[in-house]
């Protein structure tokens, strides 16, 4: 006959028999083979030998550990190896307990006749082993579950065996709501018709249906402290009988339960109000109640896993797993053990290490106003102590409330906003090899020590990762030109992105002075309230590596506030803060020291050497010795070393405080509910111009035209603008696509740099054709890859950061580009 | 660059002999950096002027494998340099062995010279050359007429006149232009140690700036500094400078080995047996730390990638037993790491002052809110000392990198808020010697977490 056996589908199965007795067979035709350790296989692994008994030690330390490594990621895991003694077995208990999988004994039980027949010709194994190891497995079968193994089954030879695999209660991802989750009740029956009513739930005394079929979840805790405990227990009950609710259990039924079933509970914290309330109910209705709280499982895992419901929380190790201690912390939280000034259980903040993908939404512990943590949230409002019963709706994320109609119960201690730390980064958040996961280029790796490099600068030199929600991407240079002196040129870029498939470009003026990232919030406020401000500040100017501009307040976030105050930036967004990129000049600003220090030198040495060399050579050339191409190359280098110093002298002019300061904004990254980076050019620029016109002493426009690339006569204007822009002494243009390019991810930009420019990058005698045709041998295939991964770690980062995804979720990708700053690329590029 | 040698030794234009380089003529040499033009701007029996003219490949330069230059926008095509003594070496090769055969008295014979270096690195020009017999005239210039706020330019326009054999005056422009510089664009090999003193074999040894002129012509390499010097006094009667400091007063031990010892003493006091340096640097505390048995595990952690592997490679030189009780990793008091939490006691050693303010109260997260030890060590510089180091101007930082140096108070005051959000206490503990007025010159702070 067919024997069924069930097996939980996340257990650790432990074959257990006498050698010989078909564990492996068995294994091998119910069992995938990565599924199960042999300790034979083992031993053969570590010593060459799989009947070594010596290395039976190092075989088993192995297989614990690769089924330890199984366990931790949720996979089936079955143990072939004799398990008679007690000890061996107590040790796979253990193993399964550490990682809160159910622990599974199957016992093949041969007689002892026909394993001396197995036996022969085959291990040939003494006698008295054999008849040893029966012994003892025939005495350890019936203490099997004493020693821990949640399942037991018994098979003889002649079984023929069917496994079915059981899921574990709290998986109910199959159920995809969507879901109204409820708040800690307490006994609060009033508020909790009003919520249900306020939900669009048709509520009745003993249950209630939602007319759309959505499905609330409560996370315990219905009972105790309030005034209607059998009430809210009839509508529950009511509810998750007609299949429109779900239940988990919090602490408080788990010690009703106890009481009601006559166990010795201390009762405090508002048992007693329940005890009395129910005692008023019949007997029959005390126990249904019973029996419903006894059953209720204590957690569930919902919509594909997406969504996890504790009433205490669950970190994700415990997601799906079922132990004690996984019970004990979806009840209680994680405690220290140690207890408060007012006699209350110290918790510890499990949230604030979360780092799993799933939302787990959880009550227990009495916050003023539910609040994100890391992908958590609490939904204990304190109702019964006169504060609100809180819902959300899943998947909307939506908080819907009613206020207490008024305290119930005296809380022991005030509810107040615990003052929370700012959102700690974890080290493990950042180092080591990494993939960061992007929506506009799928994984995206990051390797471990440009990882490492960038740890140092943004530790010691970065601000508050609070205010860093974007790092700026590199950009990289047009294709090389051919043109005579010409190293960059505009026909390249229009060009490429013609090839691309672009059909119109905007040409935008590339002001040289220090790329800045502009976090500009409406007050303190939304500093406070979006970027966990908690010093005050209402925003962030700052470097591409993410350095801090001003080290003082100077005032000149107040301008920008102002500006944007007057240019109604705020309804036009519909937001409160607003992420800019822009250019802050002048340059000198900023690279003071650089100039000081590299730029002037090489010019001034160049201006003092040239002139004396001229003039000897004209000396020499005067007593008529030939060295007329000499002084020709000479007086040619002097007007490049000329042309050097005016170069790097346009970007320079002194400042006083924010006297001769000027920011050049010319993107919109992000606002509230929308990343705008990706925006048509027009949209952008007619926005900030409007910024700009508020506040033209400080804010600068970005001259700018639109080229249309099927058309050769827009193409000729876009090559003559950007030749008049430089000639004037311009750095350049950036080409950026006028409108997003659909399907296909192209470079957000690219720059041509004007040919006086490039005396500063290339040096002064780069415009030289013998140095010049050397230049042109430059190689950006490394920096256009750089330049498209850092773009798009940089929208990731933003578009996190908008969908106000956990700080560790936005600090991954801005550390991402900085890590990928330290790759080598050629830096004149 | 270039460099003009004039005479008016009479007839001048045997100055054509001296240098073995006809006056008519231009004459063009290729060098590893460029090329190198000769001619003459002058030549009369009166006066006669030979230019040395390097022409640089400032490009070549750059791309060269092993430059020690780097930087792709630089002043090396202009300005004096050891480029220019290479040259020098080469193109006057002879000349500067004092050989000529067509005129040998001369060659032995010191002649009126002018030397002009139109764009030379000039802060030593005078000290340098004057012991040499030399008149020194320095012209400086600006860094940028445009911008008159930038002061003035490294190099100025230097003139030497004397009466010099001219294979000395370019021995000394081979030795000396490098040492202006303080550069060279080759690396610098143990042959040098020979070169140096077979061409500085008139002069060099009886210089009294000679221990500066080998160290920097030896691109500061200790090692061929040392034995160079050591060659010298043997031909000078005059002791090496060490020699004349050869007992030192008893020097008192330097306040960071103070501190080591004091955080090593309060470690102890407090029963501490597991240990974190945080920001370890170079490993010099967990060396002290190794050496006491009482301190099982010791963890070093350290922001910065390559003071990281110098501390590795300190702990590699630890006995095994040693070893066995250090793991270092690196990490940042920015970002809480579950590798240090639950220690007796953390230290932070001169770290605090290293970060900027507003990034503090993340400190205090991760160090006293997540790692949570027993004791958290804080030592720190006291700014109140600051006015009694002489050679610190007011106002100014110990080191360039400090954001921030405290007086006793403000440690205090952030000690006390760290204790009330934490739950510390905190003393404090003065290192280094202690003035009445301003206290000492580093503080500690010691916090130990309150029972629960």
């Amino acid at each position: 006959m067919t024997k069924r056996i069930a097996i939980p589908d996340l257990s650790l199965v432990a074959l257990v028999g006498v050698t010989g007795s078909g564990k492996s067979s068995f294994a091998r035709e119910h069992f995938a083979a990565t599924q199960i350790l042999s300790s034979d296989a083992f031993r053969a692994m570590v010593a060459d030998d799989e009947n070594d008994q010596s290395a039976t030690s190092d075989a088993f330390d192995a297989l614990h550990y690769v089924a330890g490594t199984r366990l931790r990621a949720g996979r089936l895991t079955v143990v072939d190896a004799t398990h008679v003694q007690r000890d061996d077995r107590a040790k796979l208990v253990t193993l399964a307990r550490e990682h809160d999988v159910l622990p599974v004994a199957v016992v093949l039980d041969v007689p002892l006749g026909t394993l001396r027949e197995r036996n022969k010709g085959h291990r040939d194994l003494p006698e008295h082993v054999i008849r040893r190891q029966h012994d003892a497995l025939r005495r350890s079968i019936r203490h099997l579950a004493k020693e821990g193994f949640r399942k037991v089954h018994v098979l003889s030879p002649e079984d023929s065996v069917s496994i079915e695999y059981e899921r574990a209660y709290n998986d109910k991802r199959e159920l995809t709501g969507p879901f109204d989750i409820i708040g800690d009740v307490h006994g609060c029956h009033a508020e909790l018709v009003s919520l249900l009513t306020k939900l669009g739930y048709v509520v009745s005394p003993d249950t209630a249906y939602h007319p759309e079929g959505r499905t609330a979840v409560f996370v315990g805790d219905l009972v105790d402290r309030g005034p209607d405990t059998p009430g809210v227990l009839r509508l529950v009950m009511g509810m998750v009988n007609a299949g429109n609710a779900l239940c988990v259990s919090g602490n408080h039924e788990h010690k009703l339960v106890r009481a009601l079933g006559g166990k010795n509970v201390k009762v405090s914290h508002g048992l007693a109000e329940s005890l009395a309330q129910l005692s008023e109910e019949s007997e029959e209705f005390r126990t249904a109640a019973r029996e419903f709280m006894y059953g209720l499982v204590s957690h569930y895992r919902l919509d594909g896993g997406q969504l996890v419901v504790a009433h205490a929380g669950l970190k994700e190790e415990y997601h799906g797993r079922a132990s004690a201690r996984v019970r004990s912390f979806c009840l209680y939280g994680e405690t220290s053990g140690e207890t408060d000034e007012y006699g209350l259980p110290v918790r510890y903040p499990w949230a604030d290490d979360y780092r799993g993908a799933a939302t787990v939404v959880y009550g227990h512990t009495p916050v003023p106003e539910a609040e994100w943590v890391n992908n958590t949230i609490c939904l204990d409002t304190g109702c019964v102590f006169g504060g609100a019963l809180t819902a959300m709706r899943w998947p909307a994320k939506e908080l819907v409330s009613v206020p207490a109609e008024r305290m119930y119960y005296e809380p022991a201690k005030p509810l107040e906003t615990p003052t929370r730390a700012p959102d700690v980064l974890r080290i493990d958040d950042v180092l080591g090899a990494r993939h960061v996961d992007t929506r506009l280029m799928g994984k995206l790796k990051i390797r471990e020590e440009n990882a490492a490099g960038a740890l140092e600068v943004m530790s010691r030199f970065a601000i508050a990762p609070q205010w860093l929600p974007y790092l700026p991407p590199t950009m990289a240079p047009c294709a090389t030109s051919t043109m005579d002196g010409m190293l960059e040129h505009p026909r390249e870029a229009f060009n490429a992105y013609r090839s691309d498939g672009v059909p119109a470009v905007v040409c935008e003026e590339k002001h040289m002075g220090s790329r800045a990232v502009v976090v500009l919030c409406r007050d303190q406020e939304v500093g406070r309230r979006r970027f966990g401000a908690l010093d005050g500040a209402a925003g962030a100017v700052y470097t591409r590596t993410g350095r801090a501009f001003f080290h003082e307040r100077n005032g000149f976030l107040d301008r920008l506030r102002a500006a944007a105050n007057a240019a109604d930036l705020w309804s036009t967004l519909d937001s409160d803060w607003v992420v800019l990129d822009a250019e802050l000049l002048p340059w000198s600003a900023k690279a003071d020291e650089l100039l000081k220090r590299q730029y002037a030198p090489v010019g001034a040495a160049a201006t003092s050497a040239l002139p004396a060399a001229i003039s000897a050579l004209e000396q020499a050339t005067a007593r008529g010795v030939d060295l007329t191409g000499l002084l020709a190359e000479q007086r040619s280098r002097l007007s490049n070393a000329r042309g050097y110093v005016a170069a790097y002298g346009r970007y320079c002019w002194p400042v006083d405080g924010l006297e001769g300061i000027s920011l050049a904004p010319f993107t919109v990254l992000a606002a509230e509910g929308q990343v705008h980076a990706t925006k048509p050019r027009d949209w952008h620029s007619a926005l900030l111009d409007r910024f700009v016109a508020a506040d033209p002493a400080l804010l600068r426009s970005t001259r700018r035209l639109r080229v249309d690339l099927a058309d050769e006569a827009s193409v000729a204007a876009g090559i003559d603008w950007w030749t008049e822009l430089t000639e004037a002494g311009g750095e350049g243009m950036v080409v950026k696509p006028a409108e997003p390019v659909a399907g296909k991810l192209v470079q957000p930009g690219v720059k041509c740099r004007g040919r006086e420019y490039l005396r500063i990058v290339y040096g002064p005698d780069y415009t030289e054709p013998r140095h010049l045709d050397r230049l042109r041998q430059r190689s950006l295939g490394r920096k256009r890859s750089l330049a498209l991964r850092e773009y798009a770690l940089g929208i990731e980062s933003l578009s996190r950061f908008v969908a106000a995804e956990p700080l560790w979720r936005v600090h991954e990708p801005v550390f991402a580009v900085l890590a990928l700053e330290s790759e080598p690329v050629d830096p004149r590029l | 660059m270039l460099v003009s040698i004039t005479t008016t030794h009479q007839p001048a234009t045997d100055l054509g002999y001296l240098l073995h380089k006809h006056p008519d003529r231009a004459q063009r040499f290729e060098v590893s950096t460029g090329t190198a033009h000769v001619f003459y701007p002058e030549a009369s029996a009166q006066r006669c002027t030979a230019t040395l003219l390097l022409d640089v490949d400032p490009i070549g330069l750059v791309r060269k494998a092993g430059n020690t230059l780097g930087q792709y926008v630089n002043d090396r095509p202009y300005a004096a340099s050891s480029l220019l003594a290479v040259a020098i070496g080469k193109v006057f090769g002879t000349a500067l062995r004092g050989r000529c055969d067509a005129r040998p008295e001369l060659a032995e014979t010191p002649i009126p010279l002018e030397i002009h270096l139109p764009c030379c690195p000039s802060a030593l020009a005078e000290r340098l050359f004057t012991p040499l017999g030399w008149t020194v005239a320095v012209t400086s210039q600006q860094l940028d007429p445009s911008f008159a706020d930038w002061g003035e330019s490294p190099y100025a326009d230097l003139r030497l006149t004397g009466t010099l054999r001219l294979s000395d005056a370019l021995a000394q422009l081979y030795v000396l232009l490098p040492v202006l510089d303080d550069g060279k664009h080759y690396w610098v090999v143990a042959d040098e140690i020979d070169k140096l003193l077979r061409v500085g074999a008139n002069w060099l040894a009886t210089h009294p700036d000679r221990e500066l002129i080998t160290t920097r012509y030896l691109a500061h390499q200790g090692r061929y500094a040392a034995e160079a010097l050591e060659r010298l006094t043997e031909l000078d009667d005059r002791p090496a400078e060490d020699a004349e400091h050869a007992e030192p007063p008893a020097r008192e031990r330097s306040l960071a080995q103070q501190r080591r010892a004091t955080i090593v003493d309060e470690l102890r006091a407090i029963g501490a047996h597991r240990v974190v340096d945080m920001g370890c640097g170079e490993g010099k505390l967990l060396h002290e730390l190794v050496a006491e048995p009482t301190f099982t595990e010791i963890v070093g952690v350290e922001v910065a990638a390559g003071q990281l592997r110098s501390a590795a490679r300190q702990v590699e030189r630890f006995a095994d037993r040693q070893r066995e009780r250090v793991s270092l990793h690196q990490g940042s008091v920015s970002y809480a790491d579950p590798r240090i939490a639950d220690f007796d006691a953390i230290v932070l050693s001169e770290v605090v002052e290293h970060i900027d303010l507003p990034r503090l109260p993340a400190l205090a997260a991760t160090v006293f809110g997540a790692a949570a030890p027993r004791h958290v060590l804080v030592t720190t510089p006291n700014s109140e000392y600051n006015v009694r180091w002489e050679s610190l101007p007011a106002g100014h930082l110990r080191h360039p990198d400090h954001r921030f140096e405290w007086t006793r108070a403000e440690l205090g005051s952030w000690a006390d808020d760290i204790c009330a959000t934490h739950g510390y206490d905190v003393r404090h503990v003065p290192i280094g010697p202690v003035d009445p007025e301003v206290g000492s010159p580093t503080q500690l702070a010691v916090f130990t977490r309150r029972a629960a």
